[in-house]
């Protein structure tokens, strides 16, 4: 093991570096973090550790291919905006807009997602053991053989899936611990008001029977229903690949209720405007 | 029950059947269609026809003239035509009005209440013909002054400490306005982006993505981040000559996007990403940006992206408090701020917002010029200035007023052949330039175009060199903010001092 900078570790055997974002207890500051990430990119390192990160933004943002991250700490906002490929495993809670307009790759908190997570996404994924902040999937799209994938274990705020085209959210309203068992969130809605509103494409789905998820917590255009053959096995695979990074018992997973939230129309404002020679 | 009430045409279009070849070569110009050949005479359905004159130009006899439908409305000066119109429709439809292009209204325009300055005795003129005038110009921030080290061993051994932002090099002030795939046509597109290169200018992407076809031209384009984020991948951010985030456009500040599902075709697809015949919604205000904070973060984010290569904008529509905000956003970080003037052009706006609302360009440059160089602020970005850049003469009281290049849509279009009938949200542009229909965009010849592009933006640069050259002046950047050279005559000398210009004869 040879050490280049004060707070970089390089572990050749591996072909690991650890970078130490607050070396001396003295946070560094963001845009000197991320050069230091390119930095050992451009040296060739494909796994990076960031330990003691303390809200530093834009990290991993627009990297692409097979890179793979781990951070302790609570990276700070915009976590993988615009990236296309990374792996990125978060040991705590993310702050805001993590995953924006992402591509491609996948972010996995072991904690909660703060505001906006997954905004405007067009592929990848983002599983989250904890709750969703606000916002949260706000109009995600799909293309092609791109579809992102956002999960919650928890509860989600309001807004989730505002303006959707495309896309799978699914909110679990869990408490799951770090071994993986889980007990219901009671007392509480799973996802907070303005439930998808604006949704034209895509697919919400939430671990409650329908007539837990009342008419008030809809949104302008979405409906609620039951799921139906085609949704289950879509689902499957989703919910096997969450459970199994978290540890969770998946069959036990499987047995709650679910309930999807879809538009009402496709062409929702498609009567809305007119055309005509003054 | 019928809820329409019959409204008369709004032209008339007359075949004069002495010279008409029955070839009916109009039929098959005509993309609304308006003209048929009923096996003896050509024939008009005039409720459909919106004055593109394809037709008339094509008709090998000139045989075909488009006029006002004689039918006259009872005069009032309140309850115009127009009014009286909108309530007919709307009462039939129930619909928001759609329109394109820049407001019909007949705002007064200030340019043209503004005159130039020449050298007279006291001065040299400059004959442009013959010594250098400049009128290269840099996108991107400026260092509002440079520092040195000096090596205190060797006083000669001085060296800069100053670091340059990125700047992009342009042979003149000049680029061509936002217009995504989608509201013109790939021939459109096309033309634009290789006469743009070939001047070494750039042109705006829109916020409709980047089709692949044009990757060999994104050097010399600034791509939009919208609020939809339509086809923003690392290819849309990286290599280009500036990245640009909209905010707000001129014809309809405040409102988002909307393309219906119909006209996003396999082209539209692939470029914004989306699926075939899914309604693209752009969201009116962008997600991550409620404050001057987080537009802050987004544009830190873009250079972060970007590795601190290209410059980052920003685009606005000019609004009643536009200095202060465009104080926030070089506070923000911008290296360059579009603002985009209330006469501004689009390829579908609610007619409700694009007459109604928002600001002249005149006024707003002069005031955000104004504002940052008080604040000592204004060498930190770029200003573009667009919104109605008519001709030459508007782009040089632009710029006198403020601005460091100006950006044009409509003169392009004109350029390339469109008639101004402002039916651009229709989709049927009989010239081949605001569609997506393939047997109308192959109309478009592009190798035509661009050198029609080329020679319109030439003529303006040597229109503003003839200028400068009668002030006296040899760079354009020394043209820039010099209010001195300009004078107002016009019928509200208010206005005067709102744009910091003296009233003729002061």
């Amino acid at each position: 093991m040879q050490k280049l900078v004060d707070n970089i570790e390089i572990d050749e055997e591996n072909h690991a570096v650890t970078i130490d974002a607050a070396p001396k207890r003295v946070p560094l500051k963001y845009h000197v973090l991320n050069e230091e990430i390119h930095r050992v990119l451009d040296d060739g390192y494909k796994n990076i550790t960031l330990v003691n990160v303390v809200g530093q933004r834009f990290i991993a943002a627009a990297l692409a291919g097979d890179i793979q991250f781990k951070i302790h700490g609570t990276p700070g906002n915009d976590l993988g905006i615009f990236m296309d490929g990374p792996t990125i495993e978060v040991f705590g809670n993310c702050e805001d807009q993590c995953g924006n307009t992402m591509n491609g790759g996948k972010i996995i908190i072991h904690g909660a997602a703060r505001d906006v997570a997954g905004l405007s996404a067009r592929g990848g994924t983002i599983y989250a053991r904890g709750d969703g902040g606000y916002r949260c999937g706000v109009h995600i799209k799909q293309y092609q053989n791109k579809r992102p994938v956002l999960v919650f274990g928890g509860r989600v705020r309001q807004f989730f899936g505002e303006y959707m085209a495309g896309g799978l959210l699914v909110a679990l309203g869990l408490d799951i611990k770090e071994d993986g068992s889980f007990t219901k969130i009671d007392g509480y809605p799973i996802a907070g008001a303005s439930l998808g509103t604006g949704i034209h494409g895509g697919k919400i789905i939430l671990a409650r029977a329908c007539n837990e998820v009342p008419p008030e917590m809809l949104g302008t255009g979405a409906k609620v229903a039951d799921l139906d053959d085609a949704d289950r096995p879509e689902l499957k695979p989703v919910l096997d690949d969450y459970c199994a990074i978290f540890k969770i018992d998946a069959e036990k997973i499987e047995q709650l209720p679910f309930c999807k939230v879809v538009p009402l129309s496709k062409r929702p404002f498609a009567h809305n405007y007119c055309s005509k020679m003054l | 029950m019928s809820l329409i009430h019959k409204v008369f045409p709004k032209f008339k279009v007359n075949v004069d059947q002495e010279k008409c070849k029955k070839c009916t070569r109009c039929v098959n110009a005509c993309s609304f269609g308006v003209l048929s050949f009923n096996g003896e005479r050509i024939v008009a359905d005039n409720e459909k026809c919106v004055d593109c004159q394809r037709c008339a130009v094509y008709c090998p006899a000139e045989a075909i003239m488009i006029n006002d439908f004689p039918i006259v409305y009872s005069p009032h000066g309140t309850y115009t035509e127009r009014i009286r119109k909108i309530n007919w429709f709307q009462s039939g439809t129930g619909g928001v009005l759609l329109a394109s292009t820049g407001t019909d209204l007949p705002y007064p325009v200030i340019f043209d209440d503004i005159v130039l300055d020449a050298c007279q005795v006291t001065n040299p003129s400059i004959d442009p013909l013959r010594e250098p005038v400049e009128t290269k110009v840099f996108l991107g921030s400026k260092p509002a002054k440079l520092d040195f080290d000096i090596d205190p061993g060797n006083e000669n051994n001085v060296t800069m400490r100053t670091r340059f932002p990125p700047n992009f090099e342009m042979s003149m002030p000049l680029m061509v306005g936002h217009m995504s795939l989608g509201s013109i046509s790939f021939n459109a597109c096309m033309s634009i982006y290789k006469a743009v290169s070939e001047l070494g200018i750039v042109a705006g992407s829109g916020e409709g993505g980047l089709n692949e076809a044009f990757y060999p031209y994104k050097n010399h384009l600034i791509t939009e981040i919208a609020s939809g984020r339509f086809g923003v991948d690392l290819n849309y951010l990286q290599g280009v000559a500036g990245l640009e985030i909209k905010i707000g456009q001129g014809a309809k500040p405040g409102h988002g996007g909307h393309l219906p599902g119909e006209k996003v075709t396999s082209l539209i697809s692939e470029t914004r990403m989306i699926p075939k015949f899914s309604d693209a919604l752009s969201p009116y205000p962008h997600h991550d940006i409620y404050s001057i904070e987080d537009l802050q973060q987004l544009i830190s984010a873009l250079k972060e992206a970007t590795r601190y290569k290209i410059p980052i904008g920003v685009k606005i529509a000019a609004v009643h408090n536009v200095a202060p905000i465009a104080s926030g956003i070089v506070r923000a970080g911008a290296d360059f701020i579009t603002i985009d003037g209330f006469r501004g052009g689009t390829g579908a706006a609610p007619r409700i917002i694009r007459d109604h609302v928002g600001i002249p360009i005149e006024v707003a440059i002069a005031s955000v010029d104004e504002r940052l160089r008080n604040e000592g602020i204004r060498e930190k970005v770029t200003l573009i200035a667009g919104g109605s850049i008519r001709y030459s003469a508007d782009l040089i009281k632009a710029i006198a007023l403020g601005a460091d290049i100006c950006m044009v849509g409509m003169p392009v279009l004109l350029a390339m052949g469109c008639r101004f009938c402002q039916q651009c949200h229709t989709g049927n542009c009989s010239w081949g330039i605001a569609t997506q229909r393939p047997d109308l965009v192959k109309r478009l010849d592009v190798d035509v175009s661009v050198q029609r592009i080329k020679n319109l933006f030439h003529a303006w640069n040597e229109e503003l060199k003839e200028i400068m050259g009668a002030m006296g002046i040899d760079s354009v950047e020394s043209l820039r903010s010099n209010r001195d050279r300009l004078r107002y005559l016009g019928p509200n000398p208010h206005i005067a001092e709102v744009l910091g210009i003296k009233h003729v004869g002061e």
